[in-house]
């Protein structure tokens, strides 16, 4: 039998095992669904770009200079992967955890199960996570290992294995997971309150865009300059940037962390309260 | 414990519910206490029936007053729907499942270990006669299957409390009186079973009591056949929808129950208007075996439920009993 348990006792097993059932319920959707090819093309899109360039570029012009290489690959990360296609695959996949189901008009099956509305909030997050995390991961480190290897695999060996290279690329994919977590809560909030999400997602998009130009404090209202803080190497700031102190990882990491959290909470606290009628949706 | 308290433990109680969608009302000022059995909630589109079921299982909140079930707040889930199942009258589903997925999905979220999820499930499906095609996806199913299916998950549980919006809508009139015999056979088992409908033939054959609703309020309660006396001298109409109207309304005019039939515009139904529904619907099943009608559904028309609320509402207004 279930465990059903009294109206205030703390049932960690269960909920623990609820959100599993959910995590896994939902993978399947973000993984298998109908919606899940948008986000495969997203994550695919620098593998292509960078297989393309392997095969077609002449090697006669190719030059082993890994300084430029790591910029190539910082500016690549930041302007492709970080900003556009890692943001629109958190949009893609966060708001639709709630808004999908909403326009599916399934999500009420959820509320009428005996499950915490908030252990679906942390289930369906957790599944974004892993379902983001996972493809711009690979994302990253695939881009990473196809711009080294594809253009220069001996040479690369020795800057990946006995250089650099390796930590950088780790801590690529680390800002990669710290951006999906950030993104992520931005946008499952996103898709719970607003029944139109494009519009706050597009405002959004445009804050982030623009934070190269903001002054310092302002800087700091945003996911992207804590991510832009932690990588290996900076890229060039442009000739309109307003330059600023990048926050140190001892604050970034925490910050998203402690940011990610307090938006679960106010998930979490909306749901409690969320209605289901699905007019006008 | 107090008498009352150990009461509202075993009903489903309303105690002044309103629910308001901005301005515009859902159900105003509603006190009921369902006891177990069949209790029915009848009334048109749009007088409060899925608002009333939606508030009970939490879906919506109410704007005044409280409701529990068996003692169980709508707002506390993880204990309301171990004892509740609700079949909605959303008529979607998760995208791609099959029948059997669909309950198994839900069911393991209650947190049952895998073999009791596949035990539970399978009974379900036994119980709405679905085994055949459970491994179909959803998406394929007619009307009535999605009607059987949904009914299936809600009941997979086991709970004590079944609400049931419009179940019987889309079935052929086979399944329905499979359907009605399962609800009943619920309700002897101690069940409370909470059923709207706009189809009165069908409230009258199954239900132990009847809540009637008409613009968010509720314009009488009681036992059923205090409300049919009410009703009883109102004709009814129903429309078939069938492959050959035209023999079926010659046929229906043997019978004298018939006081109205009228063949529909796309002369692919046909409008019926009796006083006995009862002995239309068992003379219906008749006709259609004995002459190889195609019955593609049996509805009832709208406007004459409305003319029976008004009727109710221009009479007394009051409670049945």
């Amino acid at each position: 039998m279930a465990e059903g348990g009294e109206a205030a006792t703390i049932n960690w097993s269960l909920w623990a095992r609820q959100m599993l059932v959910i995590l896994r319920l939902e993978l399947r959707k973000n993984f298998l669904g109908r919606r899940a090819l948008l986000l495969y093309m997203l994550a695919g899109l620098p593998l292509t770009v960078l297989t393309a360039v392997a095969i077609f570029l002449p090697g006669d012009t190719r030059t082993a200079n890994f300084t430029e290489l790591g910029l190539a690959y910082s500016v690549l990360y930041g302007a492709l992967i970080l900003r556009t296609l890692l943001f629109f695959g958190c949009a893609w996949v966060f708001m639709n955890l709630f808004r999908g189901e909403i326009v599916d008009r399934s999500l009420h099956y959820y509320f009428l199960a005996p499950v915490r509305r908030e252990v679906l909030v942390v289930g369906k997050y957790l599944s974004g996570l892993v379902a983001t995390v996972t493809l711009f991961g690979i994302s990253t480190l695939g881009s990473f290992a196809l711009l080294y290897f594809g253009l220069f695999p001996k040479q690369s060996m020795e800057y990946v294995f006995n250089g650099p290279g390796f930590g950088q690329a780790l801590t690529y994919a680390g800002i990669a997971v710290l951006a999906c977590l950030g993104y992520g809560a931005v946008f499952l909030i996103v898709g719970l309150f607003f029944r139109n999400p494009i519009i706050p997602a597009g405002l959004f998009y445009g804050w982030e865009w623009i934070n190269f130009l903001l002054p310092p404090l302002l800087k700091k209202v945003s996911v992207i300059h804590y991510l832009h803080s932690l990588v290996p190497v900076p890229p060039p700031p442009g000739p309109f940037a307003v330059l600023a102190e990048p926050t140190p990882a001892w604050i970034s990491v925490p910050s998203l962390l402690i940011f990610t959290a307090l938006t679960l909470v106010l998930a979490g606290l909306h749901i409690r309260r969320q209605e289901i009628s699905y007019a006008g949706e | 414990m107090t008498t009352a308290a150990a009461t509202a433990e075993r009903m489903i109680v309303f105690e002044g519910v309103s629910k308001f969608y901005g301005e515009i009302l859902g159900v105003n000022r509603v006190n009921l206490s369902i006891a177990p059995g069949i209790t029915s909630l009848v009334g048109p589109n749009g007088s409060g029936k899925t608002t009333l079921m939606n508030l009970v299982t939490g879906l919506l909140k109410p704007t005044r007053g409280k409701i529990s079930v068996l003692g169980i707040s709508p707002h506390d889930p993880e204990r309301l729907f171990r004892q509740v199942g609700y079949c909605s009258q959303f008529d979607s589903f998760p995208r791609g499942v099959t029948g059997r997925e669909f309950i198994e999905f839900y069911l393991s979220v209650h947190g049952y270990a895998r073999g009791q999820v596949r035990e539970l499930t399978q009974a379900a499906l036994e119980r709405v006669a679905m085994l055949d095609a459970a491994d179909r996806k959803v998406a394929g199913y007619s009307k009535g299957m999605r009607q059987r299916i949904r009914l299936a998950q809600a009941l997979a549980h086991n709970p004590a409390v079944l609400i049931l919006d419009e179940p019987l809508n889309g079935l052929d009139p086979m399944a329905r009186a499979e359907i009605i015999r399962l609800f009943q056979s619920l309700a002897a088992e101690g069940l409370y079973l909470v059923i709207s409908s706009h189809i009165l033939h069908e409230v009258d054959m199954m239900s132990d009591s009847v809540v009637l609703i008409h613009n968010g309020y509720v314009v009488a309660e009681g036992d059923v056949h205090g409300v049919r006396d009410e009703i009883e001298e109102h004709p009814m109409q129903i429309l078939v929808r069938c492959d050959r109207p035209q023999v079926l309304a010659a046929r229906l005019f043997e019978h004298e129950h018939t006081i109205e039939a009228r063949i529909h515009d796309d002369r692919r139904g046909l409008f019926v208007k009796t006083r006995r529904p009862d002995d239309f619907y068992l003379l219906l099943n008749r006709l259609v075996t004995e002459n190889h009608l195609q019955v593609e559904s049996v509805a009832p028309a709208d406007d004459d439920l409305n003319a029976v609320y008004q009727y109710l509402i221009s009479s007394d207004g009051g409670r049945v009993s």
